[in-house]
């Protein structure tokens, strides 16, 4: 046995120099090609056919208007949650909070749903709007002047702040919102004035008014990250908060502003939640959307364009997921293993994009 | 003039009456070849809730001869906007019947039953119904509770009895406490019955933890209204009694375990798929229970005390006969207030929502 047979094989991380887009990309088709394979290996170890399975993911997602429709609407908050955090991120303020923002965000609005739906319809649904705005921003202000005065870690702050919401969800299902009639406890569904109308989207049909506000805020937040002075702001601060500051740039201010319109949006995506396709306050409202969102607003680089792509192609996922389950009975837990193979794979190219393993050279 | 108008009135009515009325609410029979019934559960199919109504389904589908394509599942559905996607899939797939299981599924169903007047919706553990195509059904599993409650009554040395409840304010849970402590009672008046409410459906750890705090103040029998079987693990541990809930929880607490309520979904599944089958589903609501077999306890197992199941017979005879209900006067509440009058009983409203929704009986502390 010769003496370099036993000497342990050892890798190392180096960080890559510049990837052309090029390579980026077929990194990336690389790593969906990779993740279809593993999942397609996976549901044949399970004793299906993957193609059949992948077919009826996809039929279950495009296959009608109706499904296009379902597709559609999952999307909406998706896109537009990815989009709120993105402000806050592309400052690096770590906002896991969406969840929390957008629980926020749709109390606000089914106050008014609930008490005070007399006056005329789009003056409640602005009204609506505007308030889960404010709420959800004011609730995301929160860790930011924590942030800014005292220097706590965002990211845990956010993080617990979507527990405390919940609850107070919870208890006002449990309590003074609680529908009186019937003997479980839920809240009552909204009064038609208080529902979104539907508007027509081309080729698949109505939808509710939120696709509109998905498209404008994608152009809205585009311009504003890279056609304003705030925008610019945003990224000084992401980029280095010294040099931000040396620049004479109010720091705390900005990161303040910039938290409660990321938080404002989330807070908006729950109003449209409830008016739109939920029609009453549950406890269900954010389910795991804001971290959803995280995934996608990464994948998409922070890029606007970007984000409308992965949280349409992550949302044919998971419909297309749903359908699996129903069309050959399999367990939904095997449909989220098949979703986090998915996840893995894209997630992990984006490792190899910016980093590359290599094999350490031998000492002579 | 007046004339003319009464004779077009009274010909407009003998006409109208002409028309059978029964025809809006009527389905075509349907071949059993070609039959597809939908399911969307709140949970994966093996807890405890759920596990109970796909065992149901399941059973409905060997009873009735159905294929395994015939019958198209939705596990984990959340109460939002996914309840509708996951009806409006099941619709899409043909479906002529589509159960839902959890109790904010109802609005999401009747509102979607108006825009498929074709299709049934049938819903588990409300009350509503829009008399074409949306009904409700649900069981009288306090029946069973009462049973239970006579095998702890028996079984109690410290006269002591706890329960791990879910939700406070809920005409279920606390239906479940009442007919629990009533069953007790009607064995041995002299025993109380200590409640915890977790506030949750199920949350094993915290199932433990109450079943523990409960058996410290006292308790020497659990019952409980939680979906895991921690509270008997908890029980079996102290030494102590308990009466599970959902399935046979005895194999887990062989030692501790002396019968738990459980449901039989498969009879009310069976029942309306076969009147889909053959054309003569109506939208009334179900509300069955131990005569129906819709609901029942599981064997009693080898810690009971003796003489229970001649108690526990009696006791069924007399709810199965029709002769006696759990809820029949005279009832007090525990501030002391009479609630039934001698011989007087609950409208089933008053057991699903009601009254239910907050009463606990005489002898029932929450601690």
């Amino acid at each position: 046995m010769s003496e370099r047979a036993i000497r342990p094989i050892q890798f190392h991380v180096v960080q890559r120099g510049e990837t052309t887009p090029l390579q980026t990309w077929l990194y990336r088709l690389a790593a969906v090609g990779l993740a279809i394979v593993m999942g397609g290996l996976f549901l044949w170890v399970l004793g299906y056919n993957p193609f059949l399975v992948y077919a009826a993911m996809l039929k279950g997602a495009l296959g009608s208007a109706g499904m296009q429709k379902e597709t559609i609407k999952l999307m909406i908050p998706l896109c537009l949650t990815a989009l709120g955090v993105t402000l806050a991120f592309k400052m690096r303020f770590w906002n896991i909070g969406a969840e929390g923002q957008i629980c926020a965000g749709a109390i606000a609005a089914s106050y008014f749903a609930y008490f005070h739906n007399g006056m005329p319809r789009t003056l409640l649904l602005v009204v609506m709007a505007v308030s889960a705005i404010i709420f959800g921003g004011l609730w995301g202000l929160i860790p930011a002047y924590f942030k800014t005065r005292f220097g706590t870690n965002e990211t845990l702050f956010t993080l617990m702040l979507n527990y405390i919401i919940g609850y107070v969800i919870t208890y006002l299902r449990e309590g003074p919102w609680r529908n009186p009639e019937g003997g479980f406890a839920a809240m009552p569904r909204f009064v038609k004035e208080a529902r979104l109308p539907e508007v027509w989207f081309p080729g698949v049909g109505n939808i509710h008014i939120g696709w509109i506000v998905m498209f404008i805020m994608v152009l809205g937040i585009f311009f504003y990250l890279r056609h304003t002075k705030q925008g610019y702001e945003i990224a000084v601060v992401g980029e280095n908060e010294a040099t931000a500051r040396y620049a004479g740039m109010p720091v705390g201010k900005i990161i303040m502003r910039t938290m409660f319109l990321s938080a404002g949006l989330c807070g908006l995506v729950g109003m449209l939640q409830v008016s739109g396709p939920d029609r009453q306050l549950t406890d269900a409202v954010a389910n795991g959307r804001g971290f959803t969102a995280v995934s996608v607003a990464w994948l998409a680089r922070l890029s606007p364009a970007g984000i409308l792509v992965v949280s349409f192609l992550f949302s044919v996922m998971e419909k297309g997921c749903s359908m699996m389950q129903t069309e050959f009975r399999i367990p939904a837990s095997m449909s989220e293993i098949l979703q986090g193979v998915i996840l893995f794979c894209v997630l992990g190219a984006e490792f190899f994009i910016s980093y590359r393993v290599v094999r350490r050279k031998e000492k002579a | 003039m007046f004339k003319k108008m009464l004779a077009f009135i009274l010909s407009t009515v003998l006409f109208l009456s002409l028309v059978p009325v029964q025809a809006e609410a009527s389905f075509p029979p349907v071949a059993k070849e070609d039959i597809k019934v939908g399911a969307i559960f709140i949970g994966p199919k093996d807890d405890g809730f759920t596990g109970a109504h796909y065992n149901g389904v399941e059973g409905m589908k060997e009873a009735l001869g159905l294929n395994d394509d015939q019958i198209l599942y939705k596990f984990n559905v959340p109460e939002n906007n996914e309840t509708d996607i996951a009806l409006r899939e099941l619709i899409d797939a043909g479906c002529q019947i589509i159960f839902g299981n959890s109790w904010g599924y109802m609005d999401f169903m009747m509102e979607i039953a108006d825009e498929y007047p074709e299709v049934i919706f049938s819903h588990c553990s409300g009350y509503k119904n829009n008399g074409v195509n949306f009904n409700n059904y649900f069981g009288r599993i306090y029946q069973s509770r009462y049973l239970a409650g006579i095998a702890a009554g028996l079984k109690t040395q410290t006269n002591l009895i706890g329960y791990v409840a879910a939700w406070p304010d809920n005409a279920e849970v606390n239906g479940g406490i009442n007919a629990y402590a009533l069953g007790i009672q009607s064995v041995n008046p002299e025993a109380k019955v200590y409640v915890k409410y977790i506030n949750s459906w199920g949350n094993p750890s915290l199932e433990k933890q109450t079943a523990v705090a409960l058996l410290d103040l006292g308790c020497d029998v659990i019952g409980q209204h939680v979906d895991s079987a921690m509270p008997q693990v908890a029980a079996q541990e102290a030494g102590k009694f308990g009466n599970g809930y959902n399935t046979d929880m005895t194999s887990v607490a062989p030692d501790a375990h002396l019968t738990a309520p459980i449901w039989n979904w498969s009879s009310v599944y069976t029942a309306q798929v076969q009147a889909v089958i053959d054309g003569v589903w109506e939208p009334v609501n179900y509300f069955l229970g131990l005569k129906e077999n819709m609901v029942d306890i599981s064997p009693l197992s080898k810690n009971v005390a003796e003489g229970t199941q001649e108690k526990i017979d009696e006791a069924r005879t007399k709810i199965v006969s029709g002769e006696w209900d759990v809820f029949t006067g005279p009832l007090f509440n525990n501030a002391g207030e009479q609630v039934l009058a001698e011989n007087e009983t609950f409208a089933d409203g008053d057991i699903t929502g009601g009254l239910m929704t907050t009463l606990l009986v005489d002898g029932v502390e929450v601690k």
